[in-house]
């Protein structure tokens, strides 16, 4: 086997890996977008408000202590506990219910029945107050994120992969425990929308809010619900984002990357997600792996969104999404 | 026989009809400056068929939604079941047992026939989301005996051949009849049909009207419809309430309405000499 082929089968699982990261954003999108029709642009934020949090909360940090300080002249800072990572995701969890029900009882409960351009324009205004939210309250520095999740080159693939090819494969555990942890994500996800009375009432919500109503289902419950669900999705993706690459502003960003995935999957469908993430995931590392030399590389940058150009061009509903068909 | 005493009465082919269960005093709804409906009070006892009809724009779906509590109105108390009602959401009014369909259909279109007449029973599921998701137990017992009920609506409508096909791909005339499962599904103390036979062929009116009545029979479900095809109408209805411009110019038998020259100007027009 060419030296070429065993690179290209390492690029191709990182890109996996890559995809499911990109997954894990989107499948926020979806959430929403499939309950309330609203496309959510501030979900990305939701992810480094998220880690911003719960890297505050497991140090102890005193919320707004710049402004605290300012006004009243004090110097606190730090309550003075550490709090193991699973406490901090459970308190991260509730702060994140809080924000969904604040979202919906401030901003989108006044919107109903709007255009989708003007809930679409609320949620930027959305993401840009929680950005400056998060950095009165936790401060705006990079910060570094430790749940306690396995990091750094996986030894056992190293060595495996070195006795099959003479090459030993570079696969992050952390990349691993995203795979894992995405997967159980839409497991759950899937049970829950299918299987539950609630996930049944979010089906129907999404699909006509008159009937809805007339079945007794309170929509205000169900949005509530469903910004909670994408709030945790958020946190997920936070986690697994900031301890990568650290909490800061970029974080924000990957939103635009779920963009492309949303396409090629189709805006509804929690699968296509999850599809549409992998695919572009492996397509951008091989992409850059094997045109990336003709063309002078950072095809990164660029390539998920012509990709995603081209699905519009060609089947504009994405692979799962629900065809459009204008009935005459 | 319009006056009728509060211990209800029988009708012609022997059906027992009870006390008042439901009663509209003086309702009054405006839209800015365009009243819907004006000073409108009527009774729908239980176990009766009662009919709103009137010409179009005179407000029978306004008051519909009055009942339903999609509209709120001005001026005016609903009682229901011996209380007055407080102001209430929509699915608040669902959740104490009135169910509804609509003239233009609202159903799940996403979803099977079998999932949208499921919905149905969303509040009759009491397990809490973690048993359901973990599906053993109380969980798995309820969902069969809510399965059962449903799979009853849905052999009693003859729906049983489409249960499993997509709601978008049925015609119209299936889809009025899987809106009128769902809410069956709901075991509801009344029953609200918004135009349950507007376009459709005569066979399909026919077939809807057999239903209708059939419920009623069946179920003992009280029916309050508003339709505005007057033959269909009167022989399915106990009692008739008649609207025009938002007022009420006729109620009782149909017989009695038939012959209220109010109505009948209402309906034919009447020249203004």
């Amino acid at each position: 086997m060419s030296d070429q082929f065993i690179f290209g089968i390492e690029v191709f699982l990182n890109g996996l890996m890559a995809g499911v990261l990109y997954a894990l954003v989107a499948l926020g999108f979806v959430l929403i977008y499939k309950a309330s029709g609203i496309f959510n642009y501030s979900q990305g934020v939701m992810a480094l408000f998220a880690a911003a949090t719960l890297v505050g909360v497991m140090k102890g940090q005193v919320p707004f202590s710049h402004l605290i300080n300012a006004i009243f002249g004090t110097d606190v800072h730090y309550f003075g506990w550490h709090l193991p990572g699973i406490v901090g995701i459970l308190l991260t969890a509730v702060v994140m219910i809080l924000l969904a029900w604040f979202v919906q009882r401030f901003i989108f409960r006044h919107l109903v029945g709007q255009e989708p351009i003007i809930l679409f324009m609320a949620t930027i205004g959305l993401a840009y107050f929680l950005e400056g939210f998060s950095d009165l309250m936790w401060g705006s520095e990079i910060k570094k994120l430790d749940v306690g999740l396995p990091q750094g080159i996986n030894t056992w693939i190293d060595e495996t992969t070195f006795g099959i090819f003479g090459y030993g494969f570079f696969i992050d555990n952390l990349d691993i425990v995203a795979t894992v942890v995405a997967a159980l994500l839409v497991i759950a996800l899937v049970i829950f929308s299918q299987y539950t009375k609630q996930g049944r009432a979010m089906r129907a919500v999404a699909d006509d809010h008159q009937a809805a109503l007339s079945v007794g289902i309170n929509l205000n419950f169900i949005w509530v619900m469903v910004w909670s669900l994408a709030g945790f999705v958020a946190l997920v993706a936070g986690i697994m984002w900031g301890t990568k690459s650290g909490v800061q502003f970029s974080l924000s960003l990957i939103a635009l990357k779920a963009l492309p995935v949303l396409m090629l999957g189709g805006f509804t469908s929690i699968p296509g997600a999850i599809v549409g993430g992998l695919i572009i995931g492996v397509g951008e590392k091989l992409f850059e792996f094997i045109v990336g030399p003709m063309v002078g590389g950072a095809t990164e940058n660029w390539f998920a969104y012509v990709l995603a150009l081209i699905f519009l061009v060609f089947r504009p509903q994405g692979l799962f999404g629900e065809k459009i068909i204008e009935r005459v | 026989m319009n006056d009728m005493s509060t211990e209800g009465y029988v009708t012609e082919d022997g059906r027992k009809i009870g006390g008042v269960l439901m009663e509209m005093k003086d309702i009054s709804l405006r839209f800015g400056g365009v009243k819907a409906i004006t000073d409108i009070s009527f009774n729908i006892r239980e176990g009766e068929i009662r009919a709103i009809i009137g010409p179009n724009g005179a407000g029978k779906s306004s008051m519909l939604n009055v009942i339903s509590g999609f509209y709120i109105p001005q001026e005016g108390e609903v009682w229901y079941k011996g209380a007055r009602r407080p102001q209430m959401k929509p699915y608040e009014v669902a959740q104490q047992g009135i169910a509804r369909t609509f003239q233009n259909i609202a159903l799940f279109e996403g979803m099977s026939v079998l999932d949208n007449v499921m919905t149905g029973r969303l509040n009759h599921m009491k397990t809490g989301l973690l048993a359901q998701s973990i599906w053993k137990g109380k969980a798995e017992a309820e969902e069969v005996a809510n399965r059962e009920k449903v799979e009853k609506v849905i052999d009693f409508l003859e729906i049983q051949h489409i249960r499993k096909t997509p709601v978008s791909r049925l015609p119209y005339g299936l889809k009025k009849r899987v809106e009128l499962a769902r809410a069956l599904a709901v075991e509801p103390s009344l029953l609200l049909l918004d135009e349950p036979m507007a376009g459709m062929n005569v066979e399909e009116k026919e077939d809807m009207s057999r239903f209708i009545l059939d419920v009623n029979d069946e179920f003992g479900t009280t029916i309050a419809l508003i339709e505005h095809d007057m033959g269909v109408v009167m022989d399915l209805s106990d009692r008739v309430v008649v609207m025009d411009y938002g007022k009420k110019i006729g109620d009782g038998t149909p017989d009695e309405v038939r012959g209220n020259q109010a109505v009948i100007d209402a309906y034919l027009g009447v020249s203004h000499d």
